[in-house]
């Protein structure tokens, strides 16, 4: 075979993994490093059409200091706060409950609970947009007032708005967690819970003392997801209005407001000091809860 | 002793009230968007989504809307979004366990600072780059095509991230014999590893699939005219309440969702092997 006297001399243990690793080099290189540089470069812009560009210095910074950009920041933190303080303990109770040798149907319930997580974003809005629709004949309207509250224009006030997005949120995510919590619950050596039992350890206590230090890795794992997708939040707002605007911006997030001035204002060099500072604040958020909780002290200590 | 039997007894009523609760929460959402496409979608928009529903004037005029809406707008939607997430699914699969294949098993100058790279670009969140992106396909001239879609997410870092995982534990005698039998580093991936790594391909193409079918943003984003849109942007782009796009926007979201759940049910366990790599390791 003429070919392979050649291929073995192209193809050595020492290019080997150079070969492999390449098309992974070019797309980053191509789609990630070059778009980073560019859009540091881009938020120093005023850009009016390719190649009419104008160098403004920290100008579209200054301009982020306005309402918008402070409705924008505190919604998307809200939320993610919010999401956290969800999707961490309900799905976590809910993975013990799954988990007890005792419990009946846990099949079902697994894949019931992640049944939310394989619908688009569309067609889950679809559910919430009209079910919290501000007629009093919808669905949670009728509700609430079965119930004796009063009808409530769900999409048109702050908080309301925000309740009906960490739920949203809720519904397509807390059975993916589950999963996760579920794996960590696995991993705990048995050992440890029957040496608590036979030292008289209540259920309570063996849940505090042995399964929930067990889970800290899990759960900064969890905790480290929903910081990252809950400031990048954008598909579940813009569903829930139909586009990046709402009234009053009650809707609006980070990833929100750079879709709104690159795309509706095409001000794509204000876009990119948003998501300049989007990346600072995801970074500064990682390092502080990697260190919070640990992550970087040396194995040993 | 009866005390505590009861005790037991209430703690598991409540124990299965929650469970049953959180699943009418997690199903009802599926049931209600099934029965609304089966009634007129003006009835949506004037009132909301309502449960009266009544059997006698459901009918399944929705989907006879929808397979005659717009010339068969739908179906191209369908089409592109199940070509987009097969060659997605194929491209991302193959490229992610060739890196992290071989950040696990060579020794090579420069492999450290591949993986840091893979790692920060995991915490580095897309959204921040959509607009330079948006420019270099318009640069690249792939934008509003499929390619322009694919292209920029062609390797998942976390699929590098899982294969690294995986490829962790392939024996090195497995690499060895293949070397003496005389098969070049490339003939040993693709003859010898990758049906080892079959497993690995099952639970990641799953999960690399579901992103596909359902991503939002970037699709949004790239992609211009009607016929080149993807099934979640099509669907989004009829949320206006004009002439029959309420009957195709409940009917196609319904029909939109049951491949998925087909996939879902039938490989339970690849989905849960795909989620679980990276949450187990402190």
């Amino acid at each position: 075979m003429p070919g392979s006297f050649f291929s073995r001399r192209i193809i050595t243990q020492k290019t080997a993994p150079w070969i492999f690793v390449s098309p992974f080099i070019i797309v980053f290189f191509v789609f990630f490093l070059y778009p980073l540089i560019s859009t540091f470069v881009m938020s120093l812009q005023e850009i009016h059409g390719p190649g009419d560009v104008t160098f403004i210095g920290l100008q579209n910074y200054r301009a982020l200091a306005n309402e918008q950009f402070a409705h924008a920041i505190m919604n998307s933190a809200v939320y993610t706060i919010l999401t956290i303080a969800i999707l961490v303990p309900l799905p976590l109770v809910l993975a013990v409950f799954i988990n007890a040798q005792t419990t009946r149907l846990r099949g079902f319930f697994k894949s019931a609970y992640f049944l939310p997580a394989l619908t688009s974003v569309v067609v889950a809005g679809l559910f919430f947009r009209f079910a919290f629709s501000a007629q009093e004949t919808a669905f949670i309207n009728k509700l609430v007032a079965t119930i004796g509250g009063t009808p409530k224009d769900w999409l048109f006030q702050r908080w309301t708005t925000m309740f009906v997005l960490v739920l949203f949120c809720t519904w397509r995510w807390f059975g993916v967690n589950i999963i996760y919590f579920l794996s960590g619950l696995n991993a705990i050596p048995q050992e440890q819970y029957e040496a608590a039992e036979i030292d008289g350890a209540s259920p309570f206590q063996r849940f505090f003392f042995i399964t929930l230090p067990n889970l800290k890795a899990v759960t900064v794992y969890v905790v480290t997801i929903s910081v990252y997708g809950g400031f990048a939040m954008f598909a579940e707002s813009f569903t829930m209005f139909g586009s990046a605007r709402s009234p009053g911006d009650i809707g609006l997030t980070i990833v929100g407001y750079i879709y709104l001035e690159g795309f509706n204002f095409a001000r794509l060099g204000m876009g990119s000091a948003i998501g300049v500072t989007l990346f600072v604040i995801i970074m500064t958020v990682n390092l502080i809860q990697l260190s919070f909780t640990g992550t970087f002290r040396k194995k040993g200590n | 002793m009866t005390y505590h039997n009861r005790s037991i007894l209430i703690q598991q009523i409540l124990k299965y009230m929650v469970m049953v609760a959180m699943s009418v929460f997690a199903l009802a959402p599926f049931l209600f968007l099934l029965l609304s496409s089966l009634r007129p979608g003006a009835q949506m928009v004037q009132n909301g989504l309502t449960l009266d529903f009544d059997l006698r004037t459901m009918s399944l005029e929705g989907y006879r809307i929808l397979m005659n809406y717009s010339e068969g707008l739908y179906f191209n939607w369908y089409t592109n979004s199940v070509i987009i997430t097969i060659v997605q699914t194929c491209v991302s699969v193959l490229l992610s366990s060739m890196v992290g294949y071989a950040l696990a098993v060579y020794d090579f100058r420069g492999r450290n600072l591949v993986f840091t790279v893979v790692l920060a670009v995991m915490m580095i969140p897309v959204e921040i780059l959509i607009l330079p992106l948006f420019k270099l396909t318009i640069l690249l001239k792939i934008i509003d095509t499929k390619a322009g879609v694919i292209l920029p997410f062609a390797v998942s870092p976390f699929a590098v991230f899982f294969f690294r995982q995986y490829s962790m534990g392939i024996p090195k005698d497995l690499i060895d014999s293949g070397r003496i039998d005389g098969c070049n580093e490339l003939g040993i991936f693709f003859r010898i590893i990758t049906p080892v790594l079959l497993p690995a391909f099952g639970a990641i193409a799953i999960l690399q699939a579901m992103g596909s079918w359902n991503s939002f943003l970037w699709p949004l984003i790239v992609l211009r005219s009607n016929e080149n849109l993807t099934l979640p942007i099509g669907l989004q782009s009829l949320l206006t309440p004009y002439g029959n796009n309420y009957d195709v926007l409940l009917s196609g979201s319904v029909l939109s969702i049951i491949p998925i759940i087909i996939v879902f049910l039938l490989n339970q366990k690849a989905f849960i092997t795909g989620l679980t790599v990276g949450s187990v390791k402190g």
